[in-house]
């Protein structure tokens, strides 16, 4: 079995396209599209890394990540927070909550795939 | 030589430069010493011929002195030369801002062009400032944006997908393609909204997007004298108000007929006529005018801030109520105003509604790109409108005015609101600034 991703994306068909490369990296890729359940389906998947949108209906992605960095069993989780939003300040909020990486949408293909080789590998 | 859009500041300005005393401009201007006083506190306008002598006086052209197109000219260069100094490196060449005059008669093609190019540069400065404000706190603007960057997104990993993927399954490249069509079909919508939403709000862009704004701007164009309200028998508020184009909305409406209630009561409690007599012998310090008119402070407050033009120095005046939110804004020149969002934590506006009742005085520094001096005063109050049993409702006012003479008071740094104040290590800051660099 390869390396588990859980992305949480409520956009279809950019959820689609990162399972595609994904998949064709060798991954084994769920994925989930609301923000509100998202924790729960967290806990489940305990995936290797965690892809995470900020913009999601139910809750904000940093809201979730604040909630999974204060959870022990997923502190360590790598997770890549993926935002509209590219300034400064924006990367700065992110990295305090704890994001392990940082990536800003419209994306390249193989700047996602290199992040979450990179993330799997730390 | 220190910046400003009044006459009597140039007066002054230029007295002090050439080392002149009050009394000896005065009298080779033909006035007395009080009255070149009151001009030069811009309590008094400049006539044509008393400027002239003014002028004379001082060996300058009189366009150096005047307000209007001309002076526009020398305003547009000291604010230009100001910004470059703020801005300047160690070692770089200062514009001689003394010589300014002599630059005009020189180089009066060059002098107006640089002059535009400052008015050009500040307007896009505003613009900028004013739309990262509006992206901050627009939801539709948001919204929209998210939309289209979503698409774009979309369109992006797909599109690459498809080019660069040459084993792709026949199932998987009919899917993208369908993904790739509504897509290009989403980002076409949600730009063309976004543009007539652009487009709308454009013209708009006297900035009519909320009731308090339609009033806002009902009232600066009456420069916030309601002289129909001066009267003893003042017509009826809804004729006031009635075909009036800016207040478009029943809530805007509603809030102008507010603001005539309440004029209307001050009007009275501080007849105008009285009340210029009782200004001209104590100055626009409203403690002593509220005493000399048996007011109270807020009141008085009003008042000054809704003087027929030229009768009081520039007035600006804010209130608040107990949530901190503006109620109301009048601007006064130089001292910027948030139009969405908080306003500045250390307006002294918001001392005021911590401690209601207690009058504050202070002088503060408005944080820009030439930083601005105003006098101001604060006030606020409690009121109980439900009676004994009702919430107490708190609004607290301050009045913006020129900045004293004397240099000698410390000076509260502020600015407008934490988006667009340069004051980087400010203790008071609650988000950081869109402008880079920091003082």
């Amino acid at each position: 079995m390869g390396r588990r991703v859980l992305l949480i994306e409520d956009e279809p068909h950019i959820a689609e396209a990162i399972r595609f490369l994904l998949t064709r990296d060798g991954w084994t890729v769920a994925s989930h599209g609301d923000g509100s359940d998202a924790m729960d389906v967290i806990r489940r998947e305990v995936p290797d890394v965690l892809v995470l949108d900020v913009k999601l209906p139910g809750r904000s992605g940093y809201d979730i990540l604040g909630e999974l960095r204060a959870d022990p069993t997923l502190a360590a989780l790598p997770v890549l927070v993926l935002s509209a939003r590219s300034r400064q300040e924006d990367r700065d909020m992110a990295a305090e909550i704890g994001a392990s990486h940082f990536m800003t949408k419209p994306f390249g293909n193989a700047e996602i795939v290199a992040a979450l080789r990179q993330m799997a590998q730390t | 030589m220190p910046r400003s859009a009044l006459t009597g500041t140039r007066v002054r300005e230029r007295r002090l430069l050439i080392g002149m005393k009050q009394a000896d401009l005065a009298r080779a201007a033909g006035i007395s010493p009080a009255y070149l006083n009151l001009i030069e506190h811009n309590r008094r306008r400049v006539g044509a011929e008393l400027l002239a002598a003014l002028a004379g006086a001082l060996g300058v052209e009189e366009t150096a002195l005047a307000e209007g197109a001309e002076s526009a000219l020398f305003e547009g260069l000291r604010e230009a030369a100001a910004g470059l100094v703020s801005g300047a490196s160690a070692g770089e060449a200062e514009p001689e801002i003394g010589r300014i005059d002599e630059f005009v008669s020189r180089f009066p093609g060059w002098a107006a062009l640089v002059a535009v190019q400052q008015g050009r540069v500040a307007s896009l400065e505003r613009s900028v400032e004013a739309l990262n404000e509006r992206m901050a706190h627009d939801p539709f603007l948001s919204a929209s944006l998210h939309e289209v960057v979503s698409a774009v997104t979309s369109l992006r990993s797909t599109a690459a997908i498809l080019a660069e993927t040459e084993d792709i399954a026949p199932d998987w490249r009919e899917r993208f393609h369908a993904n790739v069509f509504e897509d290009s079909i989403r980002l076409s919508e949600a730009a063309a909204a976004l543009v007539a939403y652009l487009d709308s709000s454009k013209e708009a862009e006297t900035g009519l997007s909320s009731p308090q704004e339609e009033v806002e701007a009902w009232l600066a164009r009456a420069q916030h004298h309601l002289a129909a309200l001066e009267r003893g028998t003042a017509p009826p508020g809804e004729s006031l108000i009635a075909g009036v184009p800016e207040l478009a909305s029943g809530a805007a409406r509603k809030l102008a007929l507010a603001h005539i209630a309440r004029y209307r009561a001050d009007a009275v409690a501080l007849p105008l006529e009285r009340f210029a007599r009782v200004l001209e012998e104590e100055g626009p310090d409203p403690a002593a005018l509220a005493r000399r008119m048996g007011t109270g402070l807020a009141p008085v407050f009003r008042r000054l801030a809704s003087l027929p033009e030229g009768m009081a120095p520039p007035v600006g005046l804010v209130a608040c109520d107990a949530s901190g939110t503006l109620t109301f804004r009048k601007p006064a020149p130089g001292f910027a105003l948030p139009r969405h969002g908080a306003a500045c934590p250390l307006w002294p506006l918001y001392e005021a509604l911590a401690r209601p009742m207690v009058p504050i005085r202070a002088v503060v520094e408005m944080a820009g790109r030439v930083p601005q001096r105003f006098l101001t005063y604060a006030f606020s109050e409690p009121r109980h409108p439900g009676g004994f049993d009702g919430p107490q409702v708190v609004e607290a006012q301050m009045l913006i005015l020129p900045p004293p003479e004397q240099r000698g008071e410390v000076e509260r740094p502020i600015g407008a609101s934490c988006r667009i104040c340069p004051r980087a290590d400010c203790a008071a800051r609650r988000e950081p600034s869109i402008l880079a660099g920091g003082e």
